[in-house]
């Protein structure tokens, strides 16, 4: 006690205290954890994380990349240079698009901008994944290095099919493989040439939007091709309606003040369910419009997209459907039938139809199959993944059946052939009562196995049926011909 | 061939610092005298070999002769330190003015890069602040009394930092700067050093718990001032120190415990209240949906980590000047930017090292206010570098603290100057401690 007090008053420490060192390696190993988990985290975010975060269009870092590395080229998925950097020998760096205006929208530009996969890509365009030892000769050499060639899933000849068939129509046509997503051709027209986009960007900026990619930024009423959405949710709310459902077309549907008329006026007569799919006959489906509740049918085509992002790399703008319980009658029986408020992109009109082409399952829509380094070494894959289920199996299948339907015995016959079984659904799109409609088709082939989904718009061309739907009969035709 | 010089320089660099760092963790496993000495030399080699390379690039890009000027004063300033301070204080600890060193070189050669003007003005104040410190150590050792000065040193750091609030220029928010003719002085980071005083000293007296409780108070007031203030940063390094000071000098987790639950109950209280919390966590969460706004330097800090690599871009080669306040809060980024994330992963080793060195020292100390006062500047440096460190690397919220040593900022500096100035009167103290115990046993430290 004694030698405490005195301790205390010389301010010495009594032995204990000064030996119990516990909290002091306590707080070391704290620290040294805290520490320890930065280096951790560090080298995480680097090797994991990093790639991703820099691939940022506000990562004005990307500019430095280009000082270093000569941009890489873009490939279609059979091997064709869709981009690439021409370096003359005194060192300028051109971009040069061999196919000019076929693969405008869809690989983009990067000059004024970067649009497409140009600028989705852009930092691995811009990143060298050369072996190590020639990333070092070449920094003490003071070489540029070559950067990684994007591989994409787009086929040059659907690409090019797509596009002759279109002709010189405004519109959109987009080519996905159902069972994998990948997207095969997607053309948009009116287009441009990227070669010229420098001296030409006062021109192209002004009036037209030729820039816009209207495969899936623009937005058109479905017109009757949204049928398929109100056919399932007929089937969902009534699964009876596939065996009970009739009605008798006399031209004009009416319904207490309201009424819609079938396409010039025809009466289809006496219909079940799939011969008024297939004949879209107008006045059927809005009575259908009629037999729905308005809640479950907008939950239905929230669950399909509308309103809502799409799984898609590129830029693209949401479709838009929106149905109040008070709607006017005319309202609801216009949007059963695909006019009232309802817009969307061709894109979103493809997955929807891939969606039922593969089972109900939608796999996530991709554009780049493949990172590569300039030797052709592989750097990074991208694998099929599956987005989400939009539809049971037993659905897809009739909605399938129905659509098949539309092809043999409909409005769909322009796409009929003896090689494949093909399925379908027209769309007539009225937008403006001075102006020819914009002809719709979304389909796919073979109906039993697809291995093609296509969505096909035409601006102000007239119907689905006489305008859209030989278009898809091409590009069936066409893929059948690559396969043999 | 000017080429080959910068990259050369640039991977030789980075075995330098890795060299360096290796050296300052080995050295605690070479137990003879003569096996410290060759590793302390063989840091100072990598130091300044790491400090030749960032100058000579730097003058091979851009040309411009002042470098060279900067680099000779900073070349001899460093020979002062490691030479002549050793001979003034033979019993000082080397390989803490070595760590000190390295982080000065990486800060010199990166605010060379980033503005001359900050460099310069840095340097001046590294010049004359080393001169001023180094009677630190002598004062301690003349006056042991400064341990019976607890309340002067309470009543000094709540003054000054009641002043902070009263009179300060509001910057980004918050008020921290004095001004003082055409110098402005951040009263914070002076206040830090007086606070661990203040509790090393209260907490030698006595750890009753009434000690415990007028600790406390003075704590809390502390903090409290730095709170209205807006200094959130400052505020959490005093609270968590001397929650750590505390679990140290009471042996009770419980407090410990209990503190924390309280400051997380006042962070969030925080959260809710201050608009600029707010903004800190939001960015921290999610920076890329607010990137245009609360988002854009977290993302900007991450572009640069993520542009760097583990080898970096190169210096001059990177754009860190795109990070608002690279050279003060986001130097971290800016070091793993331009001279890769293996340098960053270096810095951070060797601010562990130090902080290391600082424990060890406490450990040593003969009395319980040494030991205090050596663990707890130790447990603030620590802090201090989790928040800078982890908050460029979006580990936490970023709460706008700086890199002792390394970041530009006058105060901040000075006051880690005074820290280790401390931290080696500690050593000499604990040495001669020793001695007069007449205790043979080998140093931990040396």
């Amino acid at each position: 006690m004694d030698r405490k007090k005195n301790d205390r008053q010389n301010n010495r420490p009594s032995p204990e205290d000064l030996d119990q060192k516990k909290e002091l390696y306590r707080i070391m190993y704290l620290f040294a954890g805290i520490f320890l988990l930065m280096c951790v985290y560090l080298s995480y975010f680097l090797i994991f994380e990093s790639r991703s975060v820099i691939n940022n269009p506000y990562n004005l870092r990307q500019e430095n990349l280009s000082k270093k590395i000569v941009r890489g080229s873009i490939l279609s998925a059979d091997e064709e240079e869709l981009a690439k950097t021409l370096v003359t020998e005194d060192g300028t760096e051109s971009r040069f698009y061999p196919y000019k205006d076929l693969f405008a929208h869809v690989v983009g530009y990067s000059q004024n901008g970067r649009t497409g996969i140009e600028g989705k890509y852009n930092f691995e365009l811009l990143t060298s994944d050369i072996p190590i030892y020639e990333k070092i000769y070449r920094e003490f050499a003071d070489q540029k290095k070559p950067g990684n060639q994007v591989v994409t899933t787009l086929s040059l000849k659907l690409q090019q099919t797509a596009y002759e068939a279109m002709g010189d129509r405004r519109g959109a046509v987009v080519v996905l493989e159902p069972s994998t997503g990948k997207l095969l051709a997607m053309v948009s027209k009116p287009s441009f040439d990227p070669n010229e986009i420098v001296e030409k960007w006062e021109e192209l900026t002004s009036g037209d939007s030729v820039l816009l990619n209207r495969a899936s930024q623009g937005l058109y009423p479905p017109g009757s091709t949204f049928k398929i959405v109100t056919a399932l949710e007929l089937l969902r709310e009534n699964p009876a309606a596939l065996e009970d459902f009739n009605y008798t077309c006399g031209g004009i549907f009416s319904y207490h003040n309201a009424e819609i008329k079938c396409y010039n006026g025809k009466s289809h007569g006496n219909l079940d369910f799939t011969s008024a799919f297939a004949k879209s006959c107008n006045g059927a489906f809005a009575k259908i419009g009629t037999m729905l509740s308005i809640p479950e049918f907008s939950s239905l085509c929230e669950s399909l997209l509308f309103n809502a992002e799409l799984p898609y790399p590129l830029a693209y703008q949401k479709s838009s459907f929106s149905l109040e319980t008070e709607a006017p009658d005319w309202e609801i029986l216009q949007t059963a039938i695909g006019q009232g408020k309802t817009e969307m992109s061709p894109l979103h009109n493809a997955l929807i139809a891939a969606s039922i082409a593969n089972g109900g399952v939608l796999m996530k829509p991709y554009v780049v199959s493949e990172i590569r380094t300039a030797y052709g070494d592989t750097v990074k894959q991208y694998l099929p993944s599956v987005y989400s289920r939009l539809m049971t199996a037993g659905e897809a299948a009739v909605l399938t059946k129905l659509m098949t339907a539309c092809v043999t015995d409909g409005t769909g016959y322009a796409v009929l052939s003896d090689q494949y079984t093909a399925a379908g659904k027209t769309g007539t799109a009225e937008w403006d009562e001075k102006k020819k409609s914009h002809a719709w088709f979304v389909g796919f082939a073979p109906a039993e196995n697809p291995k093609l989904v296509v969505s096909i718009v035409l601006e102000e061309s007239g119907t689905g049926s006489d305008h859209a739907a030989p278009i898809a009969k091409k590009l069936f035709d066409a893929y059948n011909e690559l396969q043999r | 061939m000017q080429n080959i010089v910068i990259r050369g320089a640039q991977y030789l660099i980075i075995l330098f610092i890795a060299v360096y760092t290796w050296q300052s963790f080995a050295w605690f496993g070479q137990k003879t005298e003569a096996l410290r000495r060759r590793a302390a030399i063989r840091q100072n080699i990598c130091l300044f070999s790491v400090h030749f390379l960032g100058y000579l690039s730097g003058f091979l890009v851009t040309g411009n002769e002042k470098l060279i000027l900067l680099y000779g004063a900073q070349a001899v300033y460093f020979l002062c330190v490691i030479f002549l301070f050793r001979a003034i204080y033979p019993q000082s600890c080397r390989t803490l003015a070595n760590h000190m060193c390295m982080l000065l070189v990486i800060g010199f050669v990166m605010l060379a890069r980033l503005s001359f003007r900050l460099a310069l003005k840095q340097s001046l104040i590294v010049f004359v602040g080393s001169f001023a410190v180094s009677v630190i150590p002598w004062i301690m050792g003349k006056y042991r009394e400064l341990r019976r000065l607890a309340w002067v040193y309470g009543l000094i750091g709540s003054f000054l930092l009641f002043m902070v609030f009263l009179v300060a220029d509001t910057t980004n928010g918050a008020k921290l700067f004095f001004k003082v003719g055409w110098i402005s002085v951040q009263p914070s980071e002076f206040v830090k050093l007086i606070y661990v005083f203040f509790i090393a000293a209260m907490f030698e007296k006595s750890r009753s718990f009434l000690q415990v409780v007028k600790v406390s108070f003075m704590a809390a007031l502390h903090v409290i001032l730095l709170v209205i203030s807006k200094d959130l940063g400052g505020a959490l390094i005093f609270a968590l120190t001397y929650l750590l000071m505390l679990y140290v000098a009471t042996r009770q987790p419980m407090y410990l415990f209990g503190g924390l639950a309280c400051a997380s109950v006042a962070s969030f209280v925080a959260w809710k209240l201050f608009d600029h919390v707010q903004v800190r966590v939001t960015a921290w969460l999610d920076p890329w949906s607010v990137i245009d706004t609360k988002g854009y330097q977290i993302a900007q800090s991450l572009f640069a980590i993520g542009m760097g690599g583990f080898l970096g871009v190169g210096l001059y080669e990177g754009s860190p000047g795109q990070i608002p306040v690279v050279e003060q809060d986001f130097i971290f980024s800016a070091i793993a930017e331009e001279f890769g994330g293996a340098v960053a992963i270096c810095v951070i080793l060797i601010c562990l090292g130090t902080l290391f060195m600082f424990l060890n020292i406490g450990m040593e100390g003969q009395s319980l206010f040494y030991r205090y006062l050596a663990t707890g500047l130790a447990i603030m440096y620590g802090i201090q570098v989790f928040l800078t460190v982890g908050g460029a690397m979006k580990l936490i919220p970023s709460t706008g603290v700086t890199l002792p040593l390394v970041s530009s900022g006058g105060s901040s500096v000075l006051s880690t100057l005074c820290m280790f100035a401390v931290v080696q009167g500690l050593y000499i103290q604990a040495g001669k401690g020793m001695m007069i115990n007449g205790q043979k046993k080998e140093r931990q430290t040396e």
